[in-house]
């Protein structure tokens, strides 16, 4: 059977997400339109209460929005995850402590019911992919927080995902494991041409990964800008000192601030914003 | 390969089960011995008074300083005094010693004991895997669970001994009373323990309740369920003492042993003490089971050897 071509793996449409509590409505995402192309790199950034997580959440069927629609690979994202097209990496490795490495990363392959054989070649193939070979039979308790995280990538790729999800991965990493950590998963997109989104805090961590980064703004969580990251590949340090580098910072911070650098006045209130600025809710 | 390289390299807070056994029986040892000089040494300040031979062979009277009602010989018998009881004949006339005795009804209160416990932590496991699927089962059942818990086993023990008997069902029952609530609430509580993420990714991966019940929650749910099991252990001998102890109850068992020396106190309430002591050892000896148990399912965990 030829299947036919997707251009999308990720289509979002007139998207929007509200919380009803018993203080009232809160209205986390509204008219949201998003397609991401297979083997992109789309970081989604923004202050808190932007509603990128919870976009991320809607994406990966975790959550079901109230309008609108989500589709994986042409599938409602409910069948999408039925059918094991996710991987997922949250803020927290999320390690089982009673496995050890190699058996965390088998986790989702017992799940989807893969012989035994199978699950070995794809666990050590995986583990190999980030590098953790020689920690197979390691538990968590006894790697680095860096090293877990990495445990926990290689466990959403073990199943070959057509799709990425990772929800700020490296936020609770130091600035120098986190820029080791954003090479090495530039290295792993690379290698397995796996589609990625991404939510971070950190502008310089979404410009050096992405091939697009998603700028959100809060109440209501919208998008304000997409802004084309065309840093040549592979990106290295040297690429954290270019001059290109820094315009596209400058760039995604003032679509963070709400200034557009082409003049145009910004969507969304801009006094929110700045007073979400002011608050240090973004780094 | 290695299977254990890690424990070598940052390991070192993994105390390995040999030592934290070995630890254990002697803070026992120190614990025994503590307890038989406060034991004797109350005795010594304000018991009554006891001959003992001095170094000459002449029979001498040692008169403490006080006199304390607790630690009088009918009170609290001298050590010794309960070490002859247990080497002498249970009865006159009888070949068997009290320690024998003992003994025989430890293993008989042991097997109903350890039935009950059975029961009880099935009963257990099975209401709260039920209660962590349905919060409504919870809400609907929980209160009388608790409930059931406020009845004194004392008034309770009769009833069951009048429903079911009072041979070995209706004992067990009254054990498996008093062990199936212990594990039933840290057992719900164990079951919801893992990290909501932990059950999102589960859920990522298409991950059936069934999938998650058996991967994540029971394994998660282990440390709680070994706190209760511990608590159930010993909960279960009381349990099965009470029910042997019902008006026209077991003829055998520690529960008859207790009740019968209760009545020959006044003659003999070292006899008594005996028949606690082989209660506790029995208590002690199920506490341990459990615990070793627990240091193997928790093998591989950080701070198992702990608690």
């Amino acid at each position: 059977m030829s299947e036919q071509q997707r251009p999308e793996v990720v289509s979002v449409r007139g998207v929007g997400k509200t919380f009803e509590s018993a203080g009232g409505r809160t209205i986390a995402l509204e008219d949201i339109d998003l397609a991401i192309a297979p083997g992109e790199f789309v970081s989604l950034i923004g202050p808190s209460g932007c509603g990128k997580s919870t976009l991320l959440r809607l994406i990966g069927d975790l959550t079901a929005p109230t309008a609108g629609s989500v589709t994986i690979n042409g599938k409602p994202a409910r069948q999408a995850r039925l059918d094991r097209d996710y991987g997922i990496v949250f803020q927290a490795p999320v390690l089982f402590d009673w496995r050890t490495v190699q058996a965390n990363v088998a986790l989702p392959l017992e799940v989807k019911g893969l012989a035994r054989s199978d699950r070995e070649q794809r666990v050590k193939a995986t583990l190999d992919l980030v590098e953790l070979g020689d920690f197979a039979r390691h538990y968590p308790y006894q790697l680095s927080g860096g090293m877990q995280q990495r445990v926990s990538i290689a466990r959403a790729l073990a199943l070959e995902p057509s799709i990425l999800l990772m929800d700020e991965p490296f936020g609770a990493l130091d600035e120098m494991t986190r820029e080791r950590m954003n090479s090495e998963v530039q290295r792993i997109w690379q290698q397995t041409g796996t589609t990625v989104v991404f939510v971070t805090h950190s502008i310089p961590e979404a410009v050096f990964l992405s091939s697009r980064v998603v700028v959100m703004s809060p109440r209501p969580g919208r998008i304000v800008r997409v802004i084309d990251i065309d840093l040549p590949r592979p990106r290295t340090d040297d690429t954290r000192e270019s001059a290109r580098y820094f315009e596209l910072i400058t760039e995604v911070r003032e679509a963070l601030r709400g200034r557009r650098t082409d003049g145009r006045p910004p969507s969304g209130s801009v006094a929110s914003m700045e007073r979400t600025l002011a608050e240090g809710a973004v780094g | 390969m290695t299977a254990r390289s890690g424990f070598a390299t940052r390991g070192a807070q993994l105390a390995s089960p040999a030592r934290s056994i070995a630890r254990g029986a002697g803070l026992a040892l120190v614990f025994i011995v503590a307890l038989l000089i406060v034991w004797e040494g109350a005795k010594a300040i304000g018991g009554d008074p006891w001959r003992f031979k001095d170094a000459n062979g002449n029979e001498t009277v040692y008169r403490p300083p006080l006199t304390w009602p607790i630690a009088s010989d009918l009170s609290l018998p001298h050590v010794w005094k309960i070490a002859e009881a247990l080497a002498a004949p249970v009865q006159r006339q009888q070949a068997q010693s009290l320690a024998q005795y003992l003994v025989g009804a430890a293993i008989y209160t042991g097997r109903e004991a350890a039935l009950g416990f059975l029961v009880g932590a099935v009963l257990g496991l099975a209401l709260a895997a039920g209660f962590v699927h349905s919060k409504l089962a919870e809400r609907a059942f929980m209160p009388y669970i608790v409930a059931s818990q406020t009845i004194p086993i004392l008034a309770l023990a009769p009833l069951i001994a009048f429903a079911f008997g009072n041979g070995l069902v209706g004992i067990v029952i009254v054990a498996s009373y008093l062990t199936f609530f212990p594990v039933t609430v840290a057992q719900l509580r164990g079951l919801t323990s893992p990290d909501p993420r932990a059950l999102e990714l589960m859920r990522s991966c298409a991950a059936s309740r069934w999938t998650i019940f058996w991967k994540l929650r029971m394994p998660a749910s282990l440390p709680y369920l070994f706190a209760a099991l511990k608590v159930a252990a010993t909960a279960s001998i009381v349990g099965a003492i009470v029910g042997e102890g019902n008006p026209g109850g077991s003829q055998f068992g520690l529960g008859r042993a207790i009740l019968n020396f209760n009545e020959q106190y006044i003659t003999g309430p070292e006899k008594l003490w005996a028949a606690i002591l082989a209660a506790a050892l029995l208590g002690v000896a199920f506490f341990l089971a459990v615990r070793l148990l627990e240091l193997y399912a928790l093998r591989s965990r950080p701070n198992a050897a702990i608690g």
